[in-house]
């Protein structure tokens, strides 16, 4: 079971925010103002499990297109005099990109792999949980995450995440934040059905003109082994502060090891020749 | 702005200049656990070693430093915990994907090992034969100990790090070979420090090779090892474990004072070694740039998959687009 979030109908009213917080109880998290569009929660932690990013963007036309390339500049003006349409938004050119993030579940989830106490595992339903009556608040999963997801509760001293709601799936409830979603952009189902609705969803909307629409974490062949929540991105995963190719560094993890292991090989030995070489 | 839209993505887009990954948590005893670690583990071998070589002042010396660094390492540990009084749950399960794990278990056997090797050394407290087991088992588990704790902060996201995991533990190992030789020319009068003195050099040297080798490979990643607080770190590392190396190969022999200052220098080399590496890995992870720059590179350069699949239709406009630019 999983998330399709297709941020393409995400309005940001930051309900699904709301509704995890308050389903489970997460403390507050008050960040202040900080400019950046209509975005005060500022990224996935703690105490925040559903994080709804804004983009604020300006399509460059005209002239300022012309930066890039004078060919490329008049190419766009001829296609918004042909269409009438300026830009992605008619009018003022802009266009406002809402997202909303959470914990990706992933299938080689480092944060699991890394957990010394066996706190962080693998629910019945495939998904990543962290059992907050066993972590030690060692913190090695914070760092581990390709996506930044998890980090350290202040005064708790324990790591807090995302569960999907375990549960209200125990309860064959969908998670709080997919069922408060007033546009269906959070859906929550099977993941293969998931997957193909999504599809059908990216090749509808490139055919209708965005370009640049990708599936996010839709495949099992990415550097995570698939994803238990994935996403309908209108641009590079960068721009909403997604990483473009996460990978669960377990899969290093014999190099990593065969290196420290030939480290301490070569330390003995150095070690030995220091002190034994000496005496002839 | 860094988010306009042209065709493609900009190369450094980023969400508001924030970072994609989290900075670790982890309090300043992590370094000085590395520090300590290595200390331990190094002077625990050299102990043993000292011994086979017939050098009896040296290893009397070099145990009790062994056992001061692995047993303050827990505390450190323990200390940085979140929750410090469930320590044992380190123990509740063995993971060899967690160098964590792993090392949990390393550092409890090493800490009994040292114990009893040197209350053996020290004492008669101890059976003769569980001396004989304990001494060589606490030099042969002090190695890994010293060079884990790399294989532990490279097994992250984070870029400094993760992409170093091949020179990380060169760097530690020669830091562990560098603090134990230092420490033990520290305690021990100059006619028996002569092995401690030559470890220190190699190490020394070791160290300051392996860090330069390191900055090398990793090419643009290795910048936050030498900028900002990694960067005064690094350099204070370099100016210490120099000078000090110098002054035990000059006069180590025949003062001292010079061997114990020399020494002294080697061993906070070490450590502000172990504190620039520190420091590099949260620097990577706070600049988004250093995240983001090398996963896009390796998907635009075909070396990774990525993790965007964008439909047959969208792939070939984008084509033409780049060939109408062209």
């Amino acid at each position: 079971m999983g998330f399709f979030t297709d941020t393409s109908i995400c309005i940001g009213c930051k309900a699904c925010e709301v509704a995890c917080k308050e389903w489970n109880r997460v403390p507050e998290s008050p960040q202040g103002f900080t400019g950046d569009s209509y975005d005060n929660t500022i990224d996935l932690g703690a105490d925040t499990w559903r994080h709804v990013a804004f983009v604020e963007q300006r399509k460059p036309i005209g002239i300022e297109a012309a930066e890039r390339s004078l060919v490329e500049a008049a190419s766009l003006d001829q296609l918004a005099a042909e269409s009438g349409l300026q830009t992605y938004q008619e009018g003022d050119g802009m266009r406002w990109l809402m997202a909303s993030d959470v914990c990706k579940h992933c299938t080689d989830a480092a944060c699991l792999e890394v957990c010394p106490t066996g706190a962080l595992f693998r629910t019945e339903f495939g998904t990543v949980v962290v059992q907050e009556d066993v972590c030690n608040g060692c913190g090695y999963c914070v760092p581990a995450c390709p996506f930044g997801v998890l980090d350290k509760r202040e005064g708790d001293g324990r790591v807090w995440k995302c569960t999907l709601c375990y549960d209200r799936l125990k309860d064959d409830k969908e998670p709080a934040c997919a069922q408060a979603c007033p546009t269906d952009s959070i859906q929550f189902g099977e993941l293969e059905e998931l997957r193909e609705r999504a599809g059908a969803r990216v090749e509808a909307l490139v055919d209708a003109g965005a370009e640049r629409a990708q599936l996010y974490l839709a495949g099992d062949d990415d550097g995570i082994g698939g994803a238990g929540a994935f996403f309908l991105l209108l641009d590079e995963p960068e721009v909403y502060g997604l990483p473009p190719d996460p990978i669960d560094t377990t899969r290093d993890l014999g190099s990593t090891w065969a290196a420290a292991g030939l480290a301490a090989v070569g330390l003995g030995a150095a070690l030995a020749a220091a002190v034994l070489g000496g005496r002839r | 702005m860094s988010e306009t839209g042209s065709a493609t993505a900009p190369r450094q887009a980023s969400y508001h200049g924030n970072p994609v990954i989290k900075e670790p948590v982890w309090t300043p005893e992590i370094p000085w656990y590395f520090f300590a670690g290595g200390l331990g583990g190094g002077s625990a071998a050299l102990a043993w070693l000292a011994e086979r070589a017939g050098e009896e002042e040296l290893a009397r010396r070099a145990w009790p430093i062994a056992l001061a660094g692995v047993g303050v390492s827990p505390v450190l540990l323990i200390s940085d915990l979140g929750r410090p009084s469930r320590f044992l749950n380190m123990l509740r399960m063995f993971k060899v994907t967690s160098p964590m794990s792993v090392g949990s278990w390393l550092l409890a056997a090493t800490g009994t090992a040292v114990g009893l090797a040197a209350a053996d050394a020290l004492t008669d407290l101890v059976p003769g034969v569980v001396g004989r087991v304990a001494r060589p088992a606490a030099a042969a588990l002090g190695l890994p100990l010293s060079t884990y704790t790399a294989a532990l902060i490279a097994q992250t996201a984070v870029p400094a790090w993760h992409e170093a995991r091949r020179e990380l533990p060169v760097v530690f190992g020669a830091g562990a070979a560098a603090s134990a030789g230092a420490a033990a020319t520290i305690a021990t009068p100059l006619r028996h420090a002569a092995a401690a003195r030559r470890v220190a050099l190699a190490g020394a040297a070791a160290e300051l090779l392996s860090v330069q080798a390191m900055e090398q490979r990793l090419g643009e990643l290795g910048e936050p090892y030498h900028t900002e607080q990694a960067g005064t770190y690094a350099r204070v590392a370099r100016g210490l474990t120099v000078g000090g190396a110098l002054l035990v190969g000059a006069l180590g022999a025949r003062s001292r004072p010079a061997a114990i200052a020399g020494g002294a220098m080697v061993l906070a080399g070490a450590a502000c070694e172990r504190w620039s590496v520190f420091k590099a890995g949260l620097q990577s992870a706070r600049d988004p740039k250093y995240t983001v720059g090398p996963q896009r590179e390796r998907v635009d350069g075909g070396r990774g998959r990525g993790a965007s699949r964008r439909p047959a239709a969208a792939r070939a406009l984008a084509a033409a687009r780049e060939a109408v630019a062209r």
